[in-house]
């Protein structure tokens, strides 16, 4: 079966002066789809991100929506920002946050506020909706932030990052409410990562993004059941298999030279993983400072 | 275009509308001379020894009385700041004593003192004691925990922990606080020469030169120069703090005065 | 019995400071000086005296308070809508406040009392001068921290707000504003003292009401009691007017996290 395309990127480009962050991206991601998009940090995914909301205006190449060609920010589209405690507004409630987008697109205060406490249960926060932001933990925002977005019933939700500022145990009942929720709803979704694993978990697709500026080296389709889970999904060979696919492809190996019984290679991508990981917790840090700077 | 030439644009704009609105005769000119009258003057003001001499009272009287508040401020401020029992005991003293306009103590002063110097720093210290104080104490309430008891985990004593922990912390909040007060200080010594008819002082020769209609335009010229030693004066003291405290961000303690 | 022991600690100094006030006062009789005692008749005498001598509110209060006070409220309620109208368009301006910047930040600095000799002359000894004195003197805190506060919006709001393709009313009224609301209260607070100030100025010079006349008449007078009065009624009234304006902000900002707050936020979470 062919789905419509969804989103349609055609050589996108975008350069900071000289420095030139993307190059000539070409994907699309069909109607119904989950596409993660993987890549080291720094490589230009955020930019590559912003250029596809038309947050900002790319340098070369188009951008479409359902066929529309995107020039500015279209109304049909929603962003969830790695960041969430920057991203609420302090200063409005739970449900002031996710009403904040409706009021241009839905008429009326009660349908508003009906619409919201609606979005507010699909991520469980019902009983949150009179709080401020910042009386919820890090993991309960993000699902506030998740829940303004599906709020506009976005034809395209797009995903930066939105998981890399939680702790562990946080990020996996986030990733599993992501998957019921685009079950439940049929969202498109675009996602973009620096975690190899969340990308094949969560995706129907992952496409790879590589080098500096960033290029895609590969378009894998993630074979794993639609059901997944924490446990057995992610210790299935087929999972292993794809994450070390993914692995290799972010870190410029060959297939050839890069058997996964090799012990040096092993060495190699725990290597790279670990180098991961710590950045990420280095990201971490950083927002919990800026955090605090502010208060 | 450069920030600078803007800045220069904007400038030259406000001049040359105040200059014409006075030229076309929307306003008199005796009333609002133009800044090209207040420009010659201020130029033969200061060639003048009788103003200079008026300038130096002034800069003279703010400098003691804001020495003496600072003297007086900081260990005020570090007492009530570190012992919330005194702070609490002395807080409604306090909150009934900051709210009385300096101004307001003119007349009781001059009774008091008369309307020589003594007049002018009294009201200058009193008016300039508040800032440099709250911000001690805002800084020291709000001293983040964790350093303190890091410091204490080392095995620190009391004093110890204030000396290297609190007082650094204090420090660009304290001057901040300096730095405002220099701005208050200096507007409560002119204006005390002015509403108390002092001797000397460019506020005694604004009120001198006020009461001869069409001398405006020195009455301006004495009004600037005041605004320039305050534009000089907050300047100077805003680019030291920012190199000695480069550490910390001294302008969020402006939010509280 | 808790709350007894706080309130006692709380008033104890200030107890003991007026008691000590009133035997050093009465000890040494100077006029200068007098008693608490003899200040809390003589507000009584000029303020809840009538024209006949019965007890209830004096000539007085509607001649020369109330004045003093609308003076204030107008021209600092006419400064804050100014300041933040004309500091959020400088804010969100790119190159506005390059223009203007430096000029402000002089007007700032100029000693506002100075000018009411050019004020009288322009706008003659009226109201109007007096109104546009405490503007004047008492705008640029408020615009020069709403171009900060406006300015200081965390990039990933406007971002999240575009993002969502939120209309420019919406986004200034929702976003901008609400991001730079603490620093407009600060600067609220810090013009409400200067309208004070410049309240009592201008009143003290040429004009027949007001507390800044009745202060230096009772001067001309040597009325040093009845200076006292006027001095308590402005520390009252400066007093009244920051604890009304904090109540407004704590409700205004009530949002905002406290440290206490957080602290029990995280250890709960």
């Amino acid at each position: 079966m062919t789905l419509p395309t969804m989103l349609d990127v055609r050589g996108l480009a975008h350069r900071y002066g000289t420095h030139t962050a993307v190059a000539e991206l070409t994907f699309s991601v069909d109607s119904d789809e989950l596409v993660c998009i993987v890549g080291p940090s720094g490589c230009g995914k955020s930019t590559m991100l912003r250029c596809i909301a038309g947050l900002i205006k790319p340098s070369d190449g188009a951008v479409s929506l359902h066929g529309d060609p995107v020039d500015g920010v279209p109304d049909d589209l929603a962003v969830v920002f790695q960041d969430y405690s920057r991203s609420l507004y302090p200063w409005l409630s739970v449900r002031g946050n996710v009403e904040f987008p409706l009021r241009t697109r839905v008429s009326g205060r009660s349908a508003r506020r009906a619409r919201a406490m609606e979005a507010l249960s699909w991520v469980g926060l019902s009983d949150a909706a009179a709080k401020y932001p910042w009386q919820l933990s890090g993991g309960m925002q993000q699902r506030v932030s998740i829940a303004r977005a599906l709020a506009c019933q976005p034809a395209l939700l797009l995903m930066d990052e939105p998981f890399a500022s939680v702790d562990a145990q946080t990020r996996a009942e986030l990733e599993d409410l992501l998957l019921r929720v685009r079950h439940e709803h049929g969202s498109t979704v675009l996602l973009v990562t620096h975690d190899i694993d969340e990308s094949v978990y969560l995706g129907d697709r992952v496409l790879v993004l590589s080098g500096s500026p960033a290029s895609i080296v590969a378009d894998l389709t993630v074979d794993l059941p639609a059901e997944r889970d924490q446990i057995t999904t992610r210790g299935s060979a087929r999972f292993v298999e794809l994450r070390t696919e993914v692995a290799r492809l972010l870190h410029n190996k060959r297939p050839a030279e890069a058997a996964p019984t090799q012990p040096v290679r092993t060495n190699e991508e725990r290597a790279a993983e670990r180098f991961l990981a710590a950045e990420r917790e280095e990201r971490a840090q950083q927002t919990a400072e800026m955090r605090q700077g502010r208060q | 275009m450069r920030p600078f030439s803007r800045n220069l644009i904007g400038l030259a704009t406000f001049f040359l509308i105040w200059e014409g609105v006075v030229r076309l005769n929307l306003v008199e000119r005796v009333f609002l001379p133009t800044p090209s009258d207040v420009a010659a003057r201020l130029v033969d003001l200061l060639g003048q020894e009788s103003f200079l001499r008026d300038v130096i009272a002034t800069v003279l009287a703010w400098l003691v009385a804001l020495c003496l508040a600072a003297a007086v401020a900081l260990p005020a401020g570090l007492l009530l700041g570190s012992v919330p029992s005194v702070r609490v005991a002395t807080r409604v003293l306090i909150e009934f004593l900051r709210p009385i306009p300096p101004v307001a103590l003119i007349p009781l002063i001059m009774m008091l003192l008369g309307s020589g110097p003594e007049a002018k720093i009294t009201l200058a210290f009193y008016a300039s004691v508040w800032p440099i104080l709250f911000n001690i104490i805002y800084a020291l309430d709000e001293i983040d925990p964790l350093l303190v008891e890091t410091a204490q985990s080392f095995g620190n004593g009391r004093l110890r922990v204030m000396a290297t922990v609190a007082l650094p912390h204090a420090a660009p909040f304290a001057f901040t606080g300096l730095r405002l007060s220099a701005a208050i200080a200096l507007i409560v010594t002119v204006s005390t020469e002015y509403l108390a008819g002092s001797d000397l002082g460019i506020g005694a020769f604004i009120i001198d030169t006020a009461s001869n209609v069409g001398a405006m335009d020195q009455v301006l010229a004495g009004t600037v120069v005041v605004g320039v030693i305050g534009f000089l004066i907050n300047g100077g003291l805003e680019r030291i703090g920012r190199r000695v405290f480069r550490w910390s961000d001294t302008t969020r303690a402006e939010a509280l005065t | 019995m808790k709350r007894l022991t706080g309130f006692a600690q709380r008033w104890a100094v200030f107890v003991v400071a007026v008691v000590v006030w009133q035997l050093a006062a009465a000890a040494a009789a100077n006029v200068f000086f007098p008693t608490p005692w003899q200040i809390v008749l003589k507000c009584r005498d000029v303020w809840f005296t009538t024209s006949s001598g019965g007890f209830g509110l004096s000539d007085a209060v509607f001649e020369d308070m109330l004045p003093s006070i609308g003076r204030v409220l107008g021209g600092w309620a006419l400064a804050a809508v100014l300041g933040i109208a004309i500091g959020t368009a400088l804010g969100r301006s790119r190159t506005g406040m390059q223009y203007v910047g430096s000029l402000f930040a002089f007007f700032r600095t100029l000693p506002s009392p100075a000018l009411v000799p050019v004020f009288i002359l322009l706008f003659g000894v009226e109201n109007s001068m007096k109104l546009a004195l405490i503007v004047f003197g008492s705008i640029w805190p408020i615009l020069l921290n709403t171009v900060d506060g406006v300015r200081s919006v965390d990039p990933v709001k406007t971002e999240t707000a575009k993002s969502f393709g939120i209309p420019r009313t919406q986004w200034v009224a929702m976003v901008v504003l609400p991001a730079a609301l603490p620093k407009i209260f600060a600067g609220l607070r810090l013009s409400l003292a200067i309208s004070v100030i410049l309240m009592v100025v201008s009143e003290m010079v040429g004009v027949t009401n007001g507390i800044g006349y009745q202060l230096t008449y009772a001067q001309s007078q040597f009325d040093a009691t009845t200076m006292w009065a006027w001095i308590v009624l402005l520390g009252i009234i400066g007093y009244g007017l920051n604890i009304a304006l904090l109540a407004v902000e704590r409700r205004a900002l009530r949002w905002q996290p406290t440290r206490a707050a957080m602290a029990a936020a995280k250890a709960g979470g």
